[in-house]
């Protein structure tokens, strides 16, 4: 149920971000979600990719500042109220999220990251609510 | 305009005699008074009758920055803490400040020097003098001050900053004259169009400007701007702060007051004493000081010295602007700092390695200074809140150390420049010489 998330530090400068996609290009790794947080100097890239373990070689190999974070990617049924049942059972029960980003898989349901300082705990709470989650193997598929 | 006829246009002679003297005197009072220059002198087996005249100058040691530090506070000073009236303070190589003693003669003495530099700026005691360096341990504020209440000008002692009020007060007060570091002059200049008061209502002729390095251009620039004439004054806390020497009206180059400071230029690798017209590094021996007298301090400033009578009149030695240093301090807003302040601070933090990068450069002409420093991967954080934390608490502990703000920015690891041995420390785009 942990998924292994990949952040790298990036610099905001011009063709930086192509240069990462290049390396992981050339090393056959697939992205399956990503999002940016960025300030006005730097930015965060994470990310859920094929073959985390060599990603993260490769990147430093690279000089690559990188980070294996564990997060959970939580299925949700792509309709109204869908995220929020999810998001409500979370809160109930006191657990604070400190990012999150969606990437929809399907037509009728999508996946949400979600990082969160209790990650045991939160999937606890979630299979006992009988969310689904995807396993790891699936994600790096994607 | 001349201060002191007497000492400023001394026949060459008689001043190497007077100096001469003043040595014989000095090297007897340290001899005495100060233990680091006893075991140094009889080190090299120097007795202080060995010295008899100006001629014996080179056989003495030198003095440096270092040796204030290891003796760090007041360990150099040759006079009991009850004769110490005043204490001054600048920046150091590892953040512990220099720190500089005077006792009443050399607060005389002090002014007397900076009197003479402002009588070479035009001023007289029908003038009022808007003092805005700062204040405090700084050297800048008081020195300027006494040496300006010494001619019997009217002194507003602003201090630095506080634009707006400057600016007031120069229109208010009629200020004929100010002191700061060049680049605020020029910030003021600019910030007289901005507030569009009419320049007919600002009555400044004179300006005395310090503390930093500034071009030509700038001094054409300030000069433009704020309707004066512009004087480059010289000095360092350690040998007594403003007032070391002075350009005059013809400002080609400024004159070393001989009869205080002795003057010598080196080779800073082999410390041989260079022929005037050199470029070599600026070493003062300091024959009045009271407190804090220093053999053969090596300033690290690079410049000529020239001997050539000035048409002014004055028989005293002129310097060169300085066009560099023989290490690696710079100075930004008026304030020392050395790359190696910064790096203690972040062998000091725990999230941070010591690979760093100072790029300087000037802004609306105001220095600025940003501190690059790579995000190693161990220490990196994959959430915003925790980077820009660890960015506002390097941020913060540089400002304590450096008595300066500086912007930190994060970069990638192994993006700054690792070259063979020596880093690459500092980028200063400031193109001041």
């Amino acid at each position: 149920m942990i998924i292994k998330q990949l952040s790298v530090f990036l610099e905001n400068r011009a063709g930086r971000l192509t240069e990462l996609t290049g390396i992981l290009e050339e090393n056959d790794i697939n992205i399956s979600a990503f999002s940016i947080a960025d300030t006005a100097d730097f930015g965060i890239l994470r990310m859920i990719a094929g073959k985390p373990d060599l990603a993260e070689k490769v990147l430093k190999e690279k000089g690559f500042a990188v980070k294996m974070t564990d997060v959970i990617c939580l299925i949700v049924p792509h309709k109204p109220g869908g995220l929020h049942k999810s998001l409500q059972i979370l809160s109930d029960n006191g657990i604070s999220i400190d990012y999150m980003y969606a990437f929809a898989t399907s037509d009728d349901r999508a996946t949400v990251v979600i990082r969160t300082d209790e990650t045991k705990r939160a999937i606890d709470v979630l299979q006992m609510h009988k969310l689904e989650m995807l396993q790891s193997g699936d994600v790096y598929q994607m | 305009m001349i201060w002191n006829e007497y000492h400023e246009c001394m026949e060459r002679g008689l001043l190497v005699t007077l100096q001469g003297q003043r040595l014989r005197d000095m090297v007897e009072r340290i001899y005495f008074n100060v233990p680091f220059y006893r075991n140094k002198l009889q080190e090299m087996g120097i007795e202080p009758g060995d010295i008899r005249s100006i001629d014996d100058l080179k056989k003495l040691p030198f003095t440096t920055k270092q040796d204030l530090r290891d003796n760090y506070p007041f360990g150099l000073f040759a006079v009991p803490q009850q004769d110490v009236v005043r204490f001054h303070a600048s920046s150091g190589t590892t953040g512990k400040s220099t720190v500089v003693g005077y006792t009443h003669n050399d607060i005389m003495m002090w002014s007397e020097v900076v009197a003479r530099s402002i009588t070479m700026a035009g001023i007289t005691k029908n003038d009022i003098v808007q003092v805005a360096y700062g204040y405090g341990l700084f050297t800048g504020g008081l020195g300027l001050h006494y040496g300006a209440e010494k001619v019997g000008a009217s002194v507003i002692p602003i201090s630095g900053g506080n634009t707006k009020k400057q600016l007031q007060l120069l229109e208010d007060f009629g200020s004929t004259a100010i002191a700061c570091t060049p680049s605020y002059a020029a910030y003021l200049g600019e910030a007289l169009v901005e507030e569009k008061i009419d320049p007919s209502k600002i009555k400044l002729k004179a300006g005395i400007f310090g503390a930093e390095p500034w071009t030509e251009e700038m001094r054409t620039e300030i000069q433009h701007m704020l309707g004066i004439k512009a004087f480059d004054i010289y000095g360092l806390s350690e040998v007594i702060g403003p007032g070391v020497s002075m350009e005059c009206s013809c400002q080609k180059g400024m004159h070393v007051f001989e009869d205080h400071f002795i003057p010598e230029i080196i080779d800073p690798e082999t410390c041989k004493v260079l022929p005037y017209g050199s470029l070599g590094e600026l070493v003062f021996t300091t024959v009045t000081k009271e407190a804090l007298p220093l053999l053969r301090y090596r300033t690290r400033d690079l410049t000529r010295l020239h001997a050539d009578q000035c048409e002014c009149g004055r028989t005293l030695v002129r310097m060169e602007k300085c066009v560099g240093r023989s290490d690696d301090m710079l100075i930004i807003r008026g304030v020392n700092v050395f790359p190696s302040q910064v790096e203690s601070v972040l062998l000091e933090m725990s999230e941070t390695r010591p690979h760093y990068l100072l790029v300087v450069d000037r802004e609306n002409n105001l220095d600025t200074l940003e501190i690059q420093v790579e995000v190693e991967d161990q220490f990196f954080s994959d959430e915003v809140k925790e980077l820009e934390g660890l960015r506002k608490r390097i941020q913060s502990n540089l400002a304590s150390t450096l008595g300066l703000h500086a912007a930190v920015r994060l970069v990638e690891p192994g993006t700054i420049e690792r070259s063979m041995g020596k880093a690459q420390r500092v980028v200063d785009k400031r193109k001041l010489t």
